[in-house]
């Protein structure tokens, strides 16, 4: 990662942003037409292996009955809502710091047309979703016998 | 979940491997302070929270079980580590402080110290 010298250090704050713009951009070969979303609710890790797609939702503090899952015409969608934990107003307390996400939330992830919709399976464990997509069994990698 | 240092590494160590900010929402009510901390994919025996002086100290690994030939193909949690710290007024008592963690949200409760509680002061006159 190539570094600016200079004599008069720019502002730390533009610094940090532009290391983390060239972070994101490192990760981001093919950045999506729906935006990059950093900092959203909840954050996405993908995955692929040579049978799945491998989705990671960290969305914690969610009752897993709540969270909505769908695959419609390609597209992965993670939705539901997340409850707010600060008190009512009414209530005789002060908030010193508020940083995390609350209300409703929706995300989607475009699929790539080797998986197979029909074989999806989501597992919420300590607040991490995890979908697991097949690909369709064409598109896996198989041995092919030599007779 | 301890509350003293029994994490899996000693805390001196673990302070050097770079770790994620967890965003929190800090609460004061007339008892005390309760903090509220995401951290996505820790269980249990992966969190350490301990004070440590002045210092409230909040760790957690994540215990993700993830497939073998996996390659990552999009990337917005890049470290399986999380680290906050905050110091402490004086008021709060170090001594009565709780933390449960439910499905990666921890919650920590520090009371305050009985003389620090409010107190409405008589106006005479």
């Amino acid at each position: 990662m190539p570094m600016d010298f200079s004599l008069f250090p720019r502002d730390l704050y533009a610094e940090l942003e532009r290391l983390q713009r060239q972070m994101q951009q490192s990760f981001e070969l093919s950045p999506s037409i729906r935006g990059l979303a950093r900092g959203a609710y909840p954050a996405l890790n993908v995955a692929a292996t040579p049978q799945s797609a491998e989705v990671y939702a960290f969305a914690p503090g969610l009752d897993p009955k709540s969270i909505e899952v769908q695959i419609e015409r390609g597209v992965l969608s993670i939705s539901g809502e997340r409850a707010e934990s600060l008190p009512r107003e009414d209530e005789r307390a002060s908030v010193h710091v508020n940083e995390r996400f609350a209300g409703r939330f929706h995300r989607v992830i475009t699929l790539t047309d080797d998986l197979d919709p029909g074989e999806v399976r989501a597992t919420y464990r300590d607040g991490v979703l995890h979908v697991s997509i097949a690909r369709q069994k064409a598109a896996q990698p198989r041995r092919v016998p030599v007779n | 979940m301890t509350q003293s240092k029994t994490g899996r590494e000693p805390a001196s160590q673990a302070a050097e491997q770079p770790a994620l900010l967890p965003p929190v929402d800090v609460i004061e009510d007339a008892e005390g302070i309760t903090v509220y901390a995401d951290l996505p994919g820790v269980p249990k025996e992966r969190l350490d929270v301990h004070i440590d002086g002045e210092v409230l100290v909040i760790e957690g690994e994540m215990g993700l079980e993830m497939p073998q030939e996996m390659e990552a193909t999009h990337v917005e949690v890049s470290l399986p580590r999380f680290r906050r710290v905050f110091t402490l007024s004086r008021e709060l008592d170090p001594e009565r402080m709780s933390a449960e963690l439910k499905q990666g949200v921890l919650k920590v409760r520090i009371h305050k110290a009985e003389h620090a509680k409010p107190r409405r002061i008589q106006v005479n006159g």
